[in-house]
C-alpha cells in the first residue's frame, strides 16, 4: 500500500503536475498579508490588548478589588486613579486591565472550543454523508434556528450565571455555523477528482480527511471562526451586562458597564468607559478577520 | 413551484419540534429540581409527592413532552411563578412592543444601509467607499447595550430631551405612535437598536452592488447608451432581492435579539420579560418566551427563503 502522508508539494510533484505556481497556498496568504498594512496594524493592537490583560498584574496601578468608601465614583484624573473610580471606589484602569482577561476568555475561548467541536462533526458529517451526516446537520439546524443571543441567554439563564456556564452557553451557540461552514466546504471537496485519486491508490480515510479534506477546508473554517471572536466579545460581555456570565466582584467590561450604569446621574463619563475596551477589541478583531478573509479569499 | 413550497413547508415542521424539544428541556437543565422555587423548605414527603403529581412531574419525561406540547399548542405556557398570572398574557402584550421596536429599527437601518451601501458599491475601492465601509464596521462591532447608555447620558442626562426610560409619559404601558410625547419614548431604543442591522445590511448592499456592476449585462447596458442613472436603476433591481432576504433575517434577529436595549431602555417587550423572568428564576416566562422568539425566528426564515425562490426561481434549493 502506498504511503500517501506526504505533503500536498510533494504529492503534486509525484502527480506529475508542472508547478506554474511558486508559491504555496498558505505562502500566498502570507504574502498577501505582509503587504496589507491595515491588518497588520489592527493585528498588532490584538496582541497588545491581549499582552495587556496577560501582563494585568504588572500594569495595573492599584489593585482592583480594594474598594474605599471616600474614593467612590470620582472623575477621570482623580488623585492617581487614572480613569476616576466606579461605585465601590475601586480604580477602573485596574479594573478594565484585570477585567481584559476574564473578558477576552470569554469571547475567545468559546470560539476556540466551538472551531475544533463544530469543525470536526462538520467535517465528519461532510465526508462520510448519507444518515450521518443527515443526523449530525438536523440536530444542527435546530440550534440554528434560534437567533444567537437568545440561545445564549436561554441556556445560562436556565443553568444560572457563572463564567462556566457563559462559555458553555457561548460554546453551544458557534458550534452550529461552524458546523455548517465546515460541511459544506468538505461536502465541495469530497466528491473531486483529487480525493478520488487518494482514494483509489489505496489511501486510508483518516490519511485523506487529514491530507485532502483538511488542506481545503481549513481556511473557510479559521476564516469563519476568526470572525466570531468579536460576536463572542461582545454576546459575553452582553451576559454579564445582563447579570449572566461573570459574577460580582470580578471585574469585567461587560459586568463593570452593569454596575456603573446605576451611577450615570452623579459620572457620567467615568460608565461609559469600560464599553470603549468592548468596542475597540470588537472593532480590532473584526478588522483582523477581514485582513484574513481577504488574504486567504475565502467567500463565505 | 407548489411542490417546493410544500416541501419547504415539511422540513420546517422536524426543526419546529426540535426547537420545541430544546425550551422543553431548558427547564431541566437549570439546577435543583425545577419544584424548588414553589415548594416551601421544609415540606414533608407527601406534599412533595402530591405536588409533583400535580405538576405531572411524576410521569416519564417523554410523557411530560407531550402533555407539555399539547398545551403549548391551544396557547397555554402555564402560569408565571413570579407573578402567578398566565404567562400568555404578559407574552403576547410584550411580543406587540418588541414588533413595534423591531420594525421601526429595521425600516430605519434599512432606509440608511441601502442609500450608504449603494454609493459605497458604485464607487466601489474609492474613499467614499472605505468612510462607508467603517461606518458598517463600527456598527457591526459596537455593543449596543453601552450605545444605549451613551445616548441615554448624552440625551438624557447632559441635555434632557429625550426620556431615559418606559415608552410612555408617567410609566405608561401603552404606546401611541402619532403623539410625540409616546413617540419621543421610542427614539432613542430604535436608534440603539438599528445599528448592527446598519452595518450588516450597508456590507450586504455594498457587497451585491459592486457585484452586480461587474456582471456582462452592466457593459452592455452602458453600450446601449443608458444614462447612469438608469443603469443603476437595473443594479437596484438586481442587487435587491438579496438586500431584502438580509433585511428579513435581520428583523428575526432583532425579535429575538432585544433583551439588552431593551433591558436599558426599560422597553417593556419580550426582551424585558426575559431580563425580569432570569433574574427571578421565573422558568415558565423564560421558557415560553424564548419559545415564540425561536418560532418568529423560524417562520420568518421560513418566508424569506418562500419569497426569494418566488422572485428568483434559480435559487431553488433541494
Amino acid at each position: 500500500m502506498a504511503n500517501i502522508t506526504m505533503s500536498p508539494a510533494d504529492a503534486a510533484a509525484v502527480q506529475g503536475a508542472p508547478s506554474v505556481r511558486v508559491r504555496s497556498y498558505w505562502q500566498n496568504v502570507g504574502y498577501r498579508l505582509r503587504y496589507d498594512y491595515l491588518t497588520l496594524f489592527f493585528g498588532a493592537m490584538v496582541i497588545l490588548i491581549i499582552l495587556s490583560a496577560i501582563f494585568a498584574p504588572l500594569l495595573a496601578p492599584m489593585d482592583p478589588y480594594q474598594s474605599s468608601l471616600i474614593n467612590r465614583l470620582k472623575p477621570i484624573g482623580y488623585k492617581d486613579f487614572l480613569l476616576g473610580t466606579d461605585e465601590l471606589g475601586r480604580d477602573i484602569l485596574s479594573r478594565m486591565l484585570y477585567g481584559g482577561r476574564i473578558s477576552l476568555t470569554m469571547g475567545i475561548v468559546p470560539v476556540l472550543i466551538a472551531t475544533i467541536v463544530g469543525g470536526s462533526l462538520g467535517i465528519v458529517a461532510g465526508f462520510v454523508g448519507g444518515r450521518t451526516n443527515m443526523i449530525i446537520m438536523r440536530t444542527v439546524d435546530v440550534f440554528y434556528a434560534f437567533p444567537s443571543i437568545l440561545l445564549a441567554v436561554a441556556i445560562s439563564g436556565a443553568m444560572g450565571g457563572g463564567i462556566v456556564n457563559g462559555m458553555l452557553s457561548l460554546t453551544l451557540v458557534f458550534i452550529p455555523p461552524l458546523c455548517r461552514v465546515a460541511e459544506t466546504a468538505t461536502s465541495q471537496v469530497r466528491n473531486l477528482d483529487f480525493v478520488e485519486a487518494a482514494r483509489a491508490t489505496g489511501a486510508r480515510t483518516l490519511s485523506i480527511i487529514r491530507v485532502h479534506i483538511l488542506g481545503n477546508v481549513l481556511g473557510p473554517i479559521l476564516v469563519y471562526s476568526s470572525s466570531m471572536v468579536s460576536v463572542s466579545i461582545l454576546l459575553a460581555s452582553g451576559l454579564s451586562f445582563l447579570g449572566l456570565g461573570v459574577t460580582p466582584p470580578e471585574p469585567d467590561w461587560g459586568l463593570m458597564l452593569n454596575t456603573l450604569r446605576q451611577a450615570i446621574y452623579i459620572n457620567p463619563v467615568v460608565c461609559a468607559i469600560p464599553g470603549v475596551a468592548i468596542l475597540i477589541t470588537s472593532i480590532c478583531f473584526n478588522l483582523v478577520s477581514d485582513g484574513l478573509r481577504s488574504a486567504m479569499d475565502v467567500r463565505l | 413551484m407548489t411542490a417546493y413550497i410544500l416541501r419547504r413547508l415539511l422540513y420546517a415542521i422536524p426543526i419546529a419540534l426540535g426547537v420545541s424539544i430544546v425550551c422543553f428541556a431548558l427547564v431541566y437543565i437549570a439546577p435543583g429540581d425545577p419544584l424548588q422555587t414553589i415548594l416551601p423548605e421544609d415540606a414533608s414527603a407527601e406534599t412533595i409527592e402530591m405536588v409533583k403529581k400535580a405538576y405531572g412531574f411524576d410521569k416519564p419525561i417523554p410523557v411530560q413532552y407531550a402533555i407539555w406540547l399539547g398545551k403549548v399548542l391551544t396557547g397555554d405556557f402555564g402560569l408565571s411563578i413570579a407573578t402567578g398570572r398566565a404567562v400568555t398574557d404578559d407574552l403576547f402584550k410584550a411580543l406587540g412592543n418588541t414588533m413595534l421596536l423591531a420594525t421601526g429599527a429595521v425600516v430605519v437601518a434599512f432606509s440608511l444601509a441601502f442609500v450608504m451601501g449603494l454609493v459605497a458599491g458604485y464607487h466601489a475601492g474609492g474613499p467614499i467607499d472605505r468612510g462607508v465601509t467603517g461606518i458598517a464596521v463600527i456598527g457591526v462591532s459596537i455593543p449596543n447595550y453601552w450605545l444605549g447608555i451613551v445616548m441615554v447620558i448624552i440625551f438624557a442626562v447632559e441635555l434632557n430631551v429625550l426620556p431615559a426610560t418606559g415608552m410612555g409619559p408617567r410609566g405608561s404601558d401603552t404606546f401611541n405612535f402619532w403623539e410625540w410625547d409616546h413617540f419621543r419614548h421610542l427614539l432613542m431604543p430604535l436608534v440603539t437598536l438599528s445599528m448592527i442591522p446598519i452595518g450588516i445590511i450597508t456590507r450586504t448592499t455594498r457587497a451585491a452592488v459592486a457585484e452586480v456592476l461587474n456582471q456582462d449585462f452592466v457593459e452592455t447596458l452602458r453600450a446601449k447608451g443608458l444614462s447612469e442613472f438608469e443603469i443603476l436603476l437595473h443594479v437596484v433591481k438586481n442587487a435587491m432581492p438579496q438586500v431584502l432576504a438580509v433585511m428579513g433575517l435581520q428583523f428575526g434577529y432583532l425579535m429575538g435579539g432585544s433583551i439588552l436595549v431593551e433591558t436599558i431602555f426599560t422597553w417593556p417587550g419580550t426582551g424585558f420579560l426575559l431580563n425580569k423572568a432570569i433574574l427571578t428564576r421565573d422558568l415558565p416566562v423564560l421558557q415560553g418566551t424564548i419559545l415564540i422568539l425561536a418560532m418568529i425566528f423560524v417562520a420568518t426564515n421560513l418566508v424569506i427563503d418562500l419569497l426569494q425562490t418566488m422572485v428568483d426561481p434559480r435559487l431553488k434549493r433541494s
